[in-house]
């Protein structure tokens, strides 16, 4: 590790000598201005924009009416129905996707398919937006094939249930499409981490398997599986494609209110849109900030 | 405890089908075109449509522009990072992961704030400026996974061990870079490079919103005004993305010991 | 008195048999270690002796009781790994509680029992540290008193000390060995490492490639090795190809020159080939007026410190021999002839199976 005043002290201290080692302290700074720029134009400045237009009016005065103005019916049930869908999703995606890891990891079936469960999900997770929503329309909507296949075979209308594609439901079963690949693609690593010795130790000490995994198992995984399942909320928190490909404009999420907005004004208010913005940051943050926590744990425990 | 129990397999077999039929139903939707009669018409009607050939083309495009851009920014980055400014770290591993943490939605939003015509950057005034300006935000979509990968991959070899020896041997830096330090975490970029085509290709959000005449929004239109197109092009879609994902494990398997290289 | 008994025991993956016959009574309260190479069986017997694998062909009976196909939880064995294995999310008190707790003794019962344990290992004052605080003896330590705490009939050691530093290994070794005599606990101890192997056992069964090749004490595996295996494996060899001259008087030529073994060699045709060992400590340098002489020409000399390991080549034989360090004089140089002394007792035919 180089000491920044040791290499500000070289160019001065020799000066007729040229500069034949690699460029020094205030050169090597030089080196990251590239990425410090991008980012600050691309990712910070937009969201500061954002973010600093939430707190003032349309003529640029400090105020809080806009984030109160969230408080509208039609935006807290945007709010709340993406949330609903976002946390029906991750908490269906987390435990299917734990579910289907730990078959696969830990008991003894054949082993191919471990490796094709590993690549489906990386492709399945990746398999979102329209294409997605499309595949699920062909699927489930009105004409799809297991809607045609259970009224033709079974006598048995999905529809008629209340069930609806361009609903909660339809758009969580959807979700659950990439959230489930991406649970099975972060918790088999940590699946992995559980030493098989840990078991066997547990057993020559008199443990049944239920106990091994009610006392060692299922603590050591909890904080991956939290803080997945918390990834998984913010993943698809900001989802749009896939909604809008599914239900247009008809299905009142926060990421639909704010394409529209962005697209026509619909809130008649520009900075109102700016608060829309900040909140979803607020929410996505905090499950991310949740998710770094409680990873970090984790792996001081898997060490 | 090697004897395989009945859970397990219903968990994959209830699984599989979760997976499969949407799959399967696509692909015998995408075939309903004639009545009474499989066709592969869908497909001929999308593959023949010059707006999806057009739109295909440019979001393969901006796909390779954004790949070139994000490769020339994360590597000598994540580099010099490793070799000279190792405090500097955990700052730019945070920004990389920030579009993790703020939607996709918010940053065009941002953009077409900051950028707009009237602004002092007025990159969305013209479509050539608003292609740079898609290829930037692609890049931050990408930021996350493509920093990793390739830092990752820089971890695996030492770096200032190599630069010193290739400074010995009286070699200057943009020759380290591109000799020394690029062909040696070519697996990490090819597989963020196969990565950021599977995002940039369909991606809808910056697309629309930013106007671009790309394949998401093609995808888009077509989705609401035909019947069984769409489903060819679901089809499609998954065929790239799993030829994406086929193509990150041939070129992720280090040629020299033919161990697959850690995601 | 037998306390644990391995009846024909026989483990066979697919067409692979990784162990073949195992046949081994054990008296309660003796330290019993497995020793081999990698891949011999040893561990894969103490895994059957644990309940991890069930034996193909054989039973295994603990105080006559039939054992074979009880579940691990029902054994009342304790094990130690080479990883430690200790639970990660657990202290140190925690981790030695556990079997306790799922017994389900009273918390006082616990408490009293865990203190106790750690006294034992010398590690009172470490009860709130998580694994991955200590080093990896404290952590062997801990996983040796996890394993005792619940007073376990058989303890079983696989490999305990190979993921530790050499001076730790061997002060944990002298601590096992102390804490298994005062609890007179039954053991089995896995190991590649002879020297392991002979300071701690009171008996050592030698495994090559499934099979046992000798059980005996320390002393006899080291000095009356049976087989050319054990012979090589354990300890430093000479092998000596010799002739047979008159096999009822022991007399034998190496190289055309004539000594005797000890004991007859019945059996064994006159111009027969024979291999004997010869341990390197039992020759000495300068031929002695009783014993057996053969002379040769030393062609390596290394200097190790206190000893002093000299090669002589002996026609094609070449033997070694270790010599202690005389302040007082150089050690010989390289093309020096010199004559070796040995007595006959030294001398083993081996076979070679």
């Amino acid at each position: 590790m180089e000491q920044p005043l040791e290499a500000l002290a070289l160019p001065t201290a020799q000066p007729s000598r040229p500069l034949r080692r690699l460029p020094t302290m205030p050169l090597a700074w030089l080196g990251v201005v590239p990425f410090f720029v991008f980012a600050l134009m691309f990712l910070l400045l937009p969201t500061l924009f954002l973010i600093a237009g939430a707190f003032q009016d349309p003529d640029g005065h400090f105020t809080l009416q806009n984030l109160r103005d969230l408080l509208a019916p039609n935006i807290i049930s945007a709010y709340w129905i993406s949330i609903e869908i976002s946390a029906a999703s991750a908490l269906g995606g987390a435990f299917f996707g734990a579910l289907l890891a730990a078959a696969v990891v830990l008991n003894g079936l054949p082993g191919w398919l471990r490796p094709t469960l590993m690549t489906f999900s990386g492709v399945a997770s990746n398999f979102a937006g329209l294409p997605l929503a499309f595949a699920f329309l062909a699927t489930l909507g009105r004409m799809g094939l297991v809607t045609v296949l259970l009224s033709s075979l079974l006598g048995f209308n999905l529809y008629r249930t209340g069930f609806n594609i361009l609903s909660f439901w339809g758009l969580t079963i959807t979700y659950l499409y990439f959230q489930i690949p991406l649970m099975v693609l972060i918790l088999t690593p940590a699946l992995d981490g559980l030493k098989k010795e840990w078991r066997e130790a547990s057993q020559t000490l008199g443990a049944t398997p239920w106990q091994y995994w009610r006392m060692i198992a299922f603590p050591v995984l909890w904080p991956s599986l939290l803080g997945t399942t918390l990834l998984l909320f913010a993943n698809s928190f900001g989802a749009v494609a896939t909604a809008y490909g599914l239900t247009g404009s008809t299905l009142n999420i926060v990421t639909i209110l704010l394409y529209a907005q962005i697209r026509g004004d619909v809130l008649h208010n520009q900075n109102l849109g700016y608060a829309l913005a900040l909140g979803m940051i607020v929410i996505t943050g905090l499950s991310n900030v949740a998710y770094i926590v409680l990873r970090t744990r984790s792996e001081r425990w898997l060490k | 405890m090697k004897r395989a129990r009945l859970g397990p397999w219903i968990a994959v077999i209830l699984g599989a089908i979760y997976f499969l039929v949407p799959l399967i139903a696509t692909f015998e939707f995408s075939l309903r075109v004639r009545r009474n009669q499989y066709s592969f018409d869908a497909y001929a009607n999308v593959l023949g449509d010059p707006h999806f050939q057009a739109s295909f083309l440019y979001s393969t495009l901006i796909a390779f522009a954004t790949i070139v851009v994000g490769v020339m920014l994360v590597v000598p980055t994540a580099y010099w990072v490793q070799l000279r400014l190792p405090k500097l770290r955990p700052v730019i591993e945070f920004i990389t992961l920030l579009p993790l943490v703020v939607p996709a939605i918010v940053i065009v939003f941002g953009y077409l704030r900051i950028y707009n015509s009237s602004s002092w950057l007025p990159l969305t005034g013209s479509p050539a400026s608003t292609n740079v300006l898609l290829v930037f935000g692609y890049v931050t979509l990408a930021l996350p996974y493509l920093y990793r990968s390739v830092d990752t991959g820089l971890r695996t070899i030492d770096v200032r061990t190599l630069t010193e020896a290739a400074e010995s041997l009286g070699a200057r830096w943009p020759r380290i870079l591109f000799t020394i330090i690029f062909p040696n975490v070519r697996v990490a970029i090819i597989g963020g490079a196969f990565l950021t085509f599977a995002i940039v290709i369909g991606e809808f959000t910056f697309a629309a919103l930013l106007d671009r005449p790309a394949f998401g929004p093609y995808l888009q239109l077509v989705g609401a005004n035909r019947a069984y197109e769409p489903a060819a092009l679901s089809i499609i879609a998954f065929a790239i993305t799993w030829a994406c994902m086929g193509l990150i494990q041939i070129f992720g398997r280090d040629r020299r010991t033919g161990v697959a290289a850690r995601p | 008195m037998t306390f644990l008994v391995l009846d024909g025991l026989q483990k066979i993956y697919g067409t692979h048999q990784v162990v073949q016959r195992f046949d081994l009574s054990v008296e309660r309260g003796e330290f019993i270690s497995f020793l081999g190479s990698s891949g011999c069986g040893k561990t894969t017997t103490l895994r059957m002796v644990a309940g991890f694998e069930t034996p193909t062909v054989g039973t295994i009976r603990v105080d006559g009781r039939d054992v074979t196909q009880l579940a691990p939880n029902q054994r009342k064995v304790g094990m130690v790994f080479q990883s430690y294995a200790l639970f990660p999310n657990m202290t140190v008190a925690q981790n030695v509680a556990f079997g306790l707790k799922v017994a389900g003794k009273s918390p006082a019962e616990i408490k009293t029992r865990v203190g106790e344990m750690l006294e034992l290992i010398k590690l009172p004052k470490l009860a709130d540290r998580y694994p991955y605080q200590m080093s990896g003896g404290q952590q062997q330590r801990v996983a040796l008193a996890r394993a005792i705490a619940t007073k376990p009939q058989i303890l079983l050691l696989d490999e305990p000390l190979s993921a530790l530093d050499a001076k730790i290994r061997v002060s944990l070794r002298d601590d096992i060995r102390t804490l298994q005599r005062e609890l007179g606990i039954t053991t089995i101890y896995v190991t590649h490492d002879q020297e392991e192997a002979l300071s701690m056992s009171d008996r050592i069964v030698v495994m090559s490639e499934g099979r046992m090749e000798q059980v005996g004490t320390p002393f006899e595996i080291y000095n009356r090795p049976a087989t050319r295996f054990v012979a090589s494996f354990v300890g430093h060899l000479n092998l000596l190809k010799a002739t047979v001259v008159a096999p009822s008087e022991g007399r034998i030529t190496v190289n055309g020159q004539a000594i005797r073994t000890a004991a007859a060699l019945n059996g064994v045709p006159v111009g027969a080939p024979l291999t004997l060992a010869l341990r390197p400590e039992a020759i000495r340098i300068g031929a002695s007026e009783t014993g057996n002489r053969l002379d040769g020409t030393i062609s390596d000399v290394a200097f190790l410190g206190a000893i002093v390991r000299i090669r002589v080549q002996v026609g094609d034989n070449r033997l070694s021999l270790d010599t202690f360090n005389n302040p007082g004089s150089p050690p010989p140089a390289r093309g020096e002839a010199v004559h070796l002394g040995f007595s006959p007792e030294d001398l083993h035919s081996v076979s070679d199976a």
